[in-house]
């Protein structure tokens, strides 16, 4: 019986690693529930049998891609960790959750479902690139998790999971939570460093790798918390798992999420290369009654939008590039039919205005500009020279013209809002008011 | 002047760090909690943690999350992001702004409730969100808003 009940449990993880274990009530699993779920075993194997080394060769081999909008292969970025001959101590391993991107809620569901599983994986990351010290890096906001990984931290120290000596391997780990006092600009990793150092969160030069010159100036790897969950299962299963788990050339499943007037929002584990239309329509049930889609952006505020023309494009790293977007955090916002498109253009750069750190010029005046443009078409009193001034913004805000991403990423929604919706913004600066007030 | 229980708690803090400034965010957020918000002078607390009152003052005003103005005794941060922006965030806000005779940004004059915006909360499945003190709301309309304020006297 209770094997059987374990071959059930396993080949359910073995088709939604991340998500598989949590109860229908979110209610976060205990250590002892998560050990029965086979979890801190990947810790165990790692531990005894094999080298650090060989933890980032599977890593790299299982094509892990980082799940917070870049998408860099996690493999490659811990192999540019300083190698341990380097003398610097303390070197650091971070998690970076301080999700804050407009319509994600991925690790929020992480974190709160199954806080222990992120754990495993600091661990066994932190193992990987040989760092002594971790750090989750949490948003003030998210109240639950840190109340939920309080206690799983204080637990997994009590088991000998965390601190000296770990399960007698002679590795060891402190880890400790960070939270913060809330900034979109801290999630952009080298503002987080900075944030965790005490000093103004604004963005360091992308020429510094933290692998080399991080936290305090010593060898650091930060990588986002849905990212991190992945790697006790790649350990466990093995690499050729998580890559048939993909239906394109990445590897795993990807926590998707779909908010707006759908039938049926929520966050679902997928391969990763489902396509959009599955998504909408068979988990997000389409549009909601008396709504009609007009478009979607895929993965959070920074991403292009998507039309019905797109929505077979596949959800992965590739294939919604050649549809003009990309998957970003995963996170699908629907725009319908009720929805002014100007609105909804405005409403994602008055974020970006209000969350520009100020550190560079283009972004810090930039940003506020574009928001006053549309409001001034939301509001009808638009020119028709105010398009020339938004692509004017487009340009100089545009990749290589900021010191960060943060305005580049602001530029993308707006430019291929400015392609699909033109019609829409020429009958607000025509009819002098929005057709949808 | 520093008390000298949010002294000892700030230097619990530091000890937590290879340097003392790296707890300047958790040394605000003492102040906060034990005051309601960042009181007084920061230049004590920013000899403690080897800082430039300026620079204390740099983060201070940066953080969203930190306050230096008194807030009323209880907090709404409603979202203002884009699902629930879609969903009905500027309804919301009015409703919000008419009951409580505020606008964003202010405090009631009974000193209750601070209105304040907050970027997407990362529960957009369940939009529109707020949050009150700790405390997360959804799937709101006016009728829920009316039983949570009641909730908070």
């Amino acid at each position: 019986m209770i094997s059987s009940n374990n071959t059930l449990r396993q080949e359910r993880l073995r088709a939604l690693p991340l998500t598989g274990a949590m109860r229908p009530d979110g209610e976060p699993l205990s250590l002892e529930e998560y050990e029965a779920w086979g979890g801190y075993q990947a810790l165990k194997t790692a531990l005894a049998t094999m080298a650090p080394t060989e933890v980032i060769a599977t890593v790299k081999q299982a094509n892990l891609r980082g799940r917070g909008g870049a998408g860099f292969p996690t493999g490659l970025k811990w192999e540019s960790m300083s190698p341990i001959e380097d003398p610097r101590r303390p070197r650091y391993f971070i998690v970076n959750a301080d999700e804050m991107e407009p319509g994600t809620f991925k690790d929020r569901m992480l974190m709160e479902g199954n806080p222990h599983q992120l754990l495993e994986g600091v661990i066994l990351s932190a193992y990987a690139v040989q760092a002594n010290r971790g750090v989750i890096f949490l948003r003030w906001a998210y109240n639950t998790p840190v109340g939920n990984l309080k206690q799983a931290i204080a637990a997994a120290y009590e088991k000998g999971y965390l601190g000296k000596n770990i399960l007698n391997s002679g590795y060891s780990l402190e880890l400790t939570l960070h939270v913060g006092a809330g900034r979109y600009i801290c999630g952009e990793e080298t503002s987080l460093l900075n944030s965790l150092e005490g000093k103004r969160p604004v963005p360091r030069p992308r020429t510094l790798h933290a692998g080399e010159l991080g936290l305090w100036g010593k060898p650091t790897i930060v990588n986002n918390a849905e990212t991190t969950c992945n790697v006790p299962h790649i350990i466990r299963n093995g690499a050729e798992w998580f890559r048939n788990l993909g239906r394109c050339d990445d590897g795993g499943t990807k926590i998707f999420g779909v908010s707006g007037h759908v039938k049926k929002p929520g966050a679902w584990e997928l391969p990763l290369g489902t396509t959009v239309r599955e998504i909408f329509d068979d988990y997000a049930g389409g549009m909601s009654e008396g709504f009609k889609f007009r478009a979607l952006i895929p993965g959070g505020a920074s991403t292009q939008f998507l039309l019905e023309e797109h929505l077979d494009a596949k959800m992965d790293y590739s294939d919604l590039q050649r549809v003009g977007s990309r998957i970003g955090t995963g996170a699908i916002v629907v725009m319908d039919d009720r929805t002014c498109p100007v609105g909804f253009l405005l409403n994602l750069e008055r974020f970006f205005a209000r969350e520009s750190c100020g550190w560079c010029t283009p972004c810090r005046e930039g940003l506020p500009w574009t928001e006053r443009v549309l409001q001034s078409i939301e509001e009808g009193r638009g020119k028709a020279e105010d398009m020339e001034t938004l692509r004017f913004l487009i340009f100089m805000l545009g990749a290589g013209r900021t010191f960060c991403l943060l305005a580049p990423g602001a530029m993308m929604p707006l430019e291929s809002g400015l392609k699909y919706f033109q019609e829409d913004i020429d009958k607000h600066i025509s009819g002098n008011r929005c057709p949808w007030r | 002047m520093l008390t000298e229980e949010e002294k000892r708690e700030i230097l619990k803090e530091v000890e937590h760090y290879p340097h003392p400034r790296a707890a300047s965010v958790a040394a605000l957020k003492i102040l906060q909690q034990r005051r309601g918000w960042v009181s007084g002078d920061l230049a004590e607390v920013a000899a403690l943690l080897g800082m430039t009152p300026a620079e204390l003052e740099g983060l201070a005003t940066f953080f969203s999350h930190i306050y230096l103005q008194p807030l009323g005794r209880h907090v709404i941060f409603i979202c203002d992001s884009i699902s629930c922006w879609v969903t009905g965030y500027d309804m919301l806000k009015e409703y919000l702004q008419d009951r409580l005779k505020i606008k964003l940004g202010e405090t009631t004059s009974d000193g209750r409730f601070t209105l304040m915006p907050i970027a997407c909360l990362g529960i957009c499945d369940y939009a529109p969100a707020m949050m009150v003190d700790e405390v997360l709301y959804t799937g709101l309309n006016r009728m829920k808003i009316d039983d949570i304020l009641e909730q908070y006297p």
